[in-house]
């Protein structure tokens, strides 16, 4: 263990911490619904239309609905780290891996009784699918070195459309049941599946993280381009990793949409999801130019985004107003992150801490 | 406040978490004089000088302007420059991506308008005055980090300043344009401007300084007329002893000579894209040599050209009497070679990271993605190495940026003693760094060399290349032009072989 994590944990330290917003954010939205009615926090055990006994109320809902995002929110926090960039496609992106992995399960007929291929081989076309957008991407912005957001640009315009073309515009749907459990519930599992799939994909990044310089190399790109060349490593390789590592996290979240509705809509799918993702990073302390980055953060920070668009919906905000909503919250909290407010809360805390000590 | 006296600042402290930067220092600076501030690295010359111009809140002590009853509160640097009080840092901070003109004008503005043509005429004509060679429309990136210098000198001259404050604005500067700067400071402490003046070079302390003021570990030791205070003198009091390891360091050099005729690292006709001339180059195992030449001769082009750092186009390189392919830094850290960049900032540190981090990425990368060393490992190496080269840091995890000039060249030091190369290319690895850290290093180079590693050494200082290497090889025009050793390493003899010996100007 580090000497550091041996010293106790002080106040002052987590107003610093980049974790700061998202616990903060988590501890207000609970004692908002708290006070307008404690029955939100109510989780029951029903029977679904499948007749499985599954986990249900809005707690579930948030860890259900948040997955796609917290999905992203892993790819996306690589992607600005080592590019200082952000990558706009993704929800367009999520369309074409869809799409794919309805094509394969479809074969020829867009409504077959039952699938035509493993929903393995489906998924792992969808991963190729999603990887592919993430090389070119990568490729125009690592190699040609234009900026993120202008070459993302180019996907999230056409994404849609080729979502389409793949299945010659027609709307497949998936009759197996099998095939719903990936955004639903697999029968005997009372926890959403979704929910269980994020689990994995966290897992597995922060294994990635342990096991390899990921952290280290991306950081330090992010950091001084230049610097990082002179040691060794190689900035175009690395951001371009970074883009097909979104790339895979897409492609999961393809087969989790797609996997809700068995069917894909191109025009709806995922629709401002990439805006989602970029918040919960932003939302996670993380800055967006690039650099040192906290991807437990930015997990915690997709978690906060459906934690409020849920507790919007319960107090019933229409749905067209959401947006707006939103946004009041986000800025709010977007203020509180900045360094300077964050140093004037650390001092303040630490002056309090000093007076009491007086006083004892 | 004592008479003519421009600037006084009484009692001044300074604490950072961790650092007590200083501690009730006293200043005076007065009209028409050329004031060095003089320490060590971490001394607290920069913390001052941020304290003067409002980059930092002082946490305690007084400040006077004239003119101005009672003590004076500076909050922003834009409050200093309206009342006076003109800086031009160590590090250019003008922005590369605007003009020449912009950046003279760019946060001066007096309400919305601009008149262009206006503004690069006016430019046009104080860069004329100063002879500057750049044009008001050019893109400050364009020009030489020298040139880049003068405008900033420009830029905070043109403000009609009571007060100019120069952060070591010397070091990017080759001989000639340090005199015009000279002559211009003398120019302006003749129409009464008051100077303070932070350099490492301690010649041009006494060429053109009237008075010095020295610090040390954030206390201020005193005040001198320049007259009473010789060299010796002043560097005893910067270090707070008594030293001659200067002139030690001269005496170890007997020590290593060319005898070893192992060559470690041989070079033909080896050429990049940065626009040198192909040149030849060997380095015998235990040898010091140096690349010697004017600013922009190709000294750094050659280097990097041997490191892999710009894009090889041809030679033939040889690594221990073995044909190797070195086009990518990876390639010549594989085979052994390290290399310590010029520009700190914009090739060394990686800022954000911290200083465990940044000692240990080189051998990390080397030793492979998939392969991180344990944290308890990273905390092992940082702790060692910091305590080796006497890293002056708060703990291995304080950022790099945070800390001063001097320690964080240490520790890019570090990262490449970590990673146990058999040939060092230290570029200008003692620019902008006090006195101390200096012989630290040019010590270091001996004692690497003592050990049997190559060590090519690049300075802008000749006393410093005569000191310690044992070969030059000197550049003119990015090419090379000769090479010295034994007896003909002389000042003289570089100074000729520079200038091309001929009649030629």
């Amino acid at each position: 263990m580090s000497p550091k994590a041996k010293k106790s944990f002080q106040i002052s330290d987590l107003f610093r911490s980049q974790m700061m917003i998202p616990v903060i954010a988590i501890l207000l939205l609970t004692i908002f619904n708290l006070i307008i009615g404690p029955s939100f926090f109510n989780i029951r055990l029903e029977e679904n239309n499948l007749g499985n006994a599954v986990l249900s109320g809005n707690l579930i809902t948030i860890l259900d609905n948040g997955s796609e995002l917290a999905i992203l929110a892993i790819g996306m926090t690589l992607v600005t780290a080592a590019s200082g960039g952000q990558d706009i496609s993704v929800g367009a992106t999520i369309a074409i891996a869809g799409s794919a992995i309805l094509k394969i399960l479809c074969g020829d007929n867009p409504h077959p009784e039952t699938m035509q291929a493993p929903i393995i081989l489906a998924f792992l076309v969808g991963i190729l699918a999603a990887m592919a957008c993430g090389a070119f991407n990568g490729i125009l912005v690592a190699y040609f070195k234009i900026q993120p957001m202008v070459a993302t640009l180019i996907l999230f315009t056409a994404g849609r459309s080729i979502a389409a073309w793949i299945n010659n515009n027609e709307l497949p749907i998936i009759k197996d049941i099998e095939f719903s459990y990936f955004g639903g519930f697999i029968p005997g599992i009372a926890v959403p599946t979704p929910f269980l799939i994020a689990v994995v994909c966290v897992i597995v990044i922060f294994l990635v993280m342990k096991f390899t310089n990921l952290g280290l190399y991306t950081q330090s790109v992010g950091i001084n381009e230049n610097a990082s060349k002179l040691i060794g490593l190689n900035p175009v390789t690395i951001k371009f990793m970074t883009f097909v590592i979104l790339g895979v996290c897409v492609a999961v979240c393809g087969l989790i949409k797609v996997s809700r509705i068995s069917s894909i809509n191109y025009s709806v799918i995922a629709k401002d999801i990439e805006m989602d993702a970029i918040l919960a990073v932003a939302l996670g302390g993380n800055a967006l130019s690039g650099g040192k980055f906290s991807m437990a953060a930015s997990i915690l920070g997709a978690y906060v985004i459906q934690y409020l668009t849920t507790t919007l919906y319960r107090m019933k905000v229409p749905a067209d107003a959401l947006p707006a909503y939103k946004a009041v919250v986000v800025i709010l909290l977007v203020v509180l992150s900045a360094p300077t407010v964050r140093e004037f809360f650390s001092k303040r805390s630490k002056k309090l801490k000093t007076t009491r000590r007086g006083v004892a | 406040m004592k008479e003519h006296a421009v600037l006084e600042m009484k009692n001044i402290s300074k604490t950072f978490p961790g650092v007590r930067a200083l501690q009730n220092v006293d200043f005076t600076l007065c009209e028409g004089e050329i004031h060095a501030l003089m320490g060590e690295n971490g001394a607290g010359k920069s913390t001052l000088i941020k304290v003067i111009t409002g980059v930092y809140d002082k946490d305690n002590g007084e400040a006077y302007l004239a003119g101005h009853e009672g003590p004076v509160t500076v909050h922003s640097p834009q409050e200093a420059q309206k009342l006076g009080i003109s800086t031009v840092y160590q590090e250019i901070t003008l922005c590369p991506n605007l003009s020449v003109a912009e950046n003279m004008f760019i946060g001066r503005g007096s309400g919305a308008g601009l008149n262009w043509k206006k503004m690069n005429a006016d430019t046009n004509r104080i860069l004329q005055s100063l002879d500057i060679p750049a044009k008001a429309n050019q893109q400050l990136g364009s020009c030489s980090l020298a040139v880049q210098q003068m405008i900033a000198i420009a830029r905070a001259v043109d403000m009609e300043c009571k007060v100019l404050i120069l952060d070591e604005p010397t070091s990017s500067l080759d001989e000639q344009e340090v005199k015009k700067l000279f002559n211009l400071m003398r120019d302006l402490k003749n129409k009464g401007v008051g100077i303070i003046f932070v350099t490492h070079f301690l010649d041009q302390v006494y060429e053109v300084c009237d008075k010095i003021t020295v610090l040390r570990d954030g206390k201020l030791v005193g005040e001198y007329e320049i007259k009473d205070l010789p060299r010796v003198q002043l560097v005893a009091k910067m270090l707070g002893k008594e030293m001659d390891d200067l002139s030690d360091i001269k005496g170890e050099q007997g020590t290593y000579t060319s005898d070893r005729s192992e060559v470690v690292y041989e070079a033909e006709g080896l050429q990049s894209n940065a626009g040198i001339r192909p040149f030849n180059f060997h380095i015998n195992k235990g040898e010091v040599n140096g690349f010697t030449g004017l600013l922009g001769s190709g000294r750094s082009e050659c280097v990097r050209a041997i490191f892999g750092a710009d894009r090889v186009l041809h030679g033939k390189v040889k690594k221990n009497g073995k044909e190797v392919h070195i086009h990518k830094p990876i390639e010549a850290m594989k085979n052994g070679i390290a290399y310590l960049p010029e520009d700190r900032k914009r090739d060394g540190i990686i800022g954000d990271l911290s200083v465990r981090e940044n000692i240990i990425l080189a051998l990390q990368n080397l030793k492979g993605f998939f392969k991180p060393f344990s944290k308890s490992q990273t905390y092992k190496f940082a702790d060692e190495y910091i305590k080796l080269l006497d890293i002056k840091t708060a703990s291995a995890d304080t950022p790099i940026k945070s800390l001063s000039g001097g320690n964080q060249q240490k520790v890019i030091v570090a990262r490449w003693l970590l990673a146990n190369p058999d040939y060092l290319i230290l570029d200008e690895p003692t620019r902008g760094i006090d006195v101390g850290t200096k012989v630290d290093i040019q010590k270091l180079v001996l004692q690497l060399a003592a050990e049997g590693k190559s060590v090519t050494f690049i300075s802008s200082e000749t006393d410093e290349m005569l000191r310690t290497c044992s070969r030059l090889i000197v550049m003119r025009d990015r090419q090379v032009v000769g090479e010295l050793s034994g007896e003909d390493l002389t000042q003289n003899k570089i100074m000729s072989t520079i200038a091309g010996g001929e009649a030629k100007s």
